[in-house]
């Protein structure tokens, strides 16, 4: 027994010299091992959406068209956004069951304050904003000061803001909204060329963060990535941006009298709240916390770290975040309805989060996540109302989806687990 | 030998009716590996909680290098130099190591966290403990084993630049290899000019890194010696009985 321990000791020893590069192939050998490892990333959601994109084309041709493209990131929206409040909430491992009508809530105070008040764009949307704020300080203090679980506070609130929602519409008015800058950001589109400067901005601001980060590293004599697999990660971005960019400044209208063309609105509104939430989460002191208090809580208390003030400003975040999705479900619908934020609004954001590869067991999340699980949702949405299939198949199809996306979440979980 | 590092004197502390520790004395040399030894209950996770600040002490004196000090806090304690590793390691599994090592305590410019400075000091800090049992400093804690992450854990309290470390049982969820190599790290830390505590039920750990041993009885110290001028056996009745031939606790019966 103490003979086998020393031998692991001694194989732990030759395989410290820390192996930083080998090169490209390295990289990729490095990856898999990750993968692996069961640390799949964003793997399980590209994989899901290329499947998907193949088999809706083939089953309807008319799924892959740019007019459907454009249709699809217009959809995705308010899933895409209050997916991404979700994942602060999932990286504590709580959950918010009140996402989905907070929304609603929000979309009526901005539909109230804009068609029956006739107030600006931006005073709606900064009441709407701060309603969110207000929700999320409620929600995080009830979890976070007094202590109730996460499921049941925001479970109760779930039924509480469907009531608000009503009562705020009296009792089921559908309010229109009218106003010009709401209603562009789901229904108008960008001049071709701003989608392209756009799109080329992007691009050359990745690839410039990419430099700087990895030219600091190597000046410090720190491991740093191979140059090859910085230009592989620039240029695999160049093309997708360019790809999407091309596809959507493509005529889509079938009618010569208009023309329909150009990247969706709500494209770079999205865009510009991806950066916003990678950068706290990634590069802010208060990013890195959330993760300590996903990860365990007690290490995080005796770091020193604010815990509850953490827990309160994740549901925050997750509130107001809602709230910006239902902005975009009142411009997308052009109206308010008590139904807006409802049904299963809230199921597929969650989805969105987890088929992203957020867990649902905390510490374990990124905002792009949700991204790439609301594109999956949208995507089975989208192409099974192509095909035709009853909203009963679409249900069960999105069920099953998440529970797959869950399985993965708990596999990863038990493979790292016994990896270590 | 020089001033002590660390000097109590005369420490009582009780919750409610029950007083644990009675009349405590307690010295620490810097460059030296203190053993605080005891049966359970005798008082040796109160003391170290004294000396964190976690626990106020209800009399007696504090004196950090000759010089009386007031530790209310844990937060008063890591200003006077004091870190403590504690046995459950308080870790987070999916941050890395230089996470881990700055939690609470990130270097920033700005706004933005200083992540190649932190992973230098990281680094530094590791390789000035001689530790060459981690592959990468961008590893998750999940991934590595029981003795890895107990090197993280007292690297990190190393990193602030602390003048007394206090382990809390370093080894007990340890195999034997591990176990040395934390031993090696406990012995390192002394021989680098700190000064420190090692929580120990393994008298096989205590004779082989200590300089010292302190012997908590009942919440009262029964005797501090030189490692080299006892004998296992000695220290295993002083353990359990308070006394042992001259050494330990006067006999309660004659007072009586």
């Amino acid at each position: 027994m103490s003979a086998t321990t020393t031998n692991s000791y001694e194989a732990a020893k030759v395989a410290t010299p820390a192996k930083d590069d080998g090169g490209l192939w390295g990289y990729l050998r490095n990856y898999g091992q990750r993968v692996r490892g069961g640390d799949m990333g964003a793997l399980p959601a590209v994989l899901g959406l290329i499947v998907l994109s193949v088999i809706f084309s083939v089953a309807q041709p008319s799924f892959f068209t740019a007019f459907n493209f454009a249709n699809l990131l217009t959809q995705a929206g308010p899933i895409v956004v209050i997916g991404m409040g979700l994942v602060f909430v999932l990286l504590l491992g709580e959950i918010d069951l009140s996402a989905g009508y907070a929304s609603g809530v929000c979309a009526a105070v901005l539909a109230i304050l804009l068609t029956t008040h006739g107030f600006p764009w931006y005073v709606g949307v900064a009441a709407a904003v701060v309603t969110g704020v207000v929700i999320g300080l409620l929600l995080g203090f009830l979890v976070a000061k007094v202590g109730i679980p996460s499921f049941v506070v925001t479970l109760a609130a779930f039924l509480a803001f469907q009531g608000t929602v009503l009562w705020l519409l009296k009792e089921g008015t559908n309010i229109s909204v009218r106003d010009e800058v709401i209603i562009s950001l789901e229904n108008e589109f960008m001049p071709p060329m701003v989608g392209w400067a756009l799109g080329a901005l992007t691009v050359l601001g990745f690839a410039t963060t990419q430099l700087i980060q990895q030219r600091n590293r190597r000046r410090r004599g720190l491991p740093a990535l191979l140059w090859q697999v910085v230009a592989f990660r620039v240029i695999g971005l160049a093309v997708l941006v360019g790809l999407v960019v091309a596809v959507l400044n493509e005529e889509r209208s079938r009618n010569a009298l208009f023309s329909l063309k150009g990247v969706p609105i709500v494209v770079p509104v999205v865009g510009v709240l991806l950066l916003l939430w990678t950068f706290v989460l990634r590069r802010t002191a208060f990013g890195r916390h959330i993760y300590a208090v996903g990860g365990n809580r007690e290490a995080a208390r005796r770091a020193g770290i604010a815990v509850d003030r953490i827990r309160i400003s994740a549901f925050v975040i997750c509130s107001a975040m809602a709230a910006v999705g239902g902005i975009l479900a009142a411009s997308m619908a052009r109206s308010v309805d008590p139904n807006t934020g409802g049904s299963n609004v809230l199921l597929y954001a969650v989805a969105a989060a987890v088929i992203g590869g957020t867990s649902l067991f905390g510490g374990k999340g990124r905002v792009l996540d949700a991204v790439l699980g609301g594109l999956v949702i949208t995507m089975i949405i989208n192409g099974m109302g192509l095909v035709g299939w009853s909203s009963a198949y679409k249900y069960i199809a999105t069920g099953i989806v998440l529970l797959l996306a869950a399985s993965v979440d708990a596999f990863s979980r038990r493979r790292s687990a016994a990896s270590s | 030998m020089g001033t002590p590092l660390l000097e109590l004197r005369g420490i009582n502390k009780s919750f409610g009716p029950v007083q644990v520790l009675r009349d405590v004395a307690f010295t620490v040399h810097p460059g030296e590996v203190t053993a605080l030894v005891g049966d359970n209950g005798a008082g040796k996770s109160t003391l170290v909680k004294c000396i964190g600040g976690i626990y106020p002490i209800d009399s007696g004196e504090y004196l950090m290098e000759g010089k009386q000090v007031h530790v209310h806090n844990p937060r008063d304690a890591a200003s006077h130099g004091v870190e403590i590793v504690y046995q459950d390691l308080a870790l987070c599994d999916n941050l890395d190591i230089v996470q881990n090592m700055f939690l609470g305590r990130e270097r920033r410019s700005g706004m933005i966290l200083d992540e190649p400075t932190m992973e230098q000091l990281a680094q530094q800090t590791l390789a000035s403990l001689s530790v060459r049992t981690v592959k990468s400093v961008r590893q998750r804690v999940a991934s590595l084993s029981g003795g890895q992450r107990q090197t993280v854990a007292i690297a990190k309290a190393v990193l602030w630049n602390s003048k007394l470390v206090i382990l809390d049982e370093p080894t007990a969820a340890l195999g034997v290899a591990q176990t040395q190599q934390v031993l090696e790290l406990v012995r390192r830390l002394a021989d680098n000019g700190l000064a420190v505590v090692l929580i120990s039920h393994n008298m096989n750990d205590v004779f082989a890194v200590s300089d010292r041993i302190a012997m908590l009885y009942l919440g009262r110290m029964a005797a501090q010696v030189k490692t080299s001028d006892v004998t296992h056996s000695q220290v295993v009745e002083l353990i359990t009985s308070g006394r042992s031939g001259a050494l330990g606790l006067a006999e309660e019966g004659a007072a009586a």
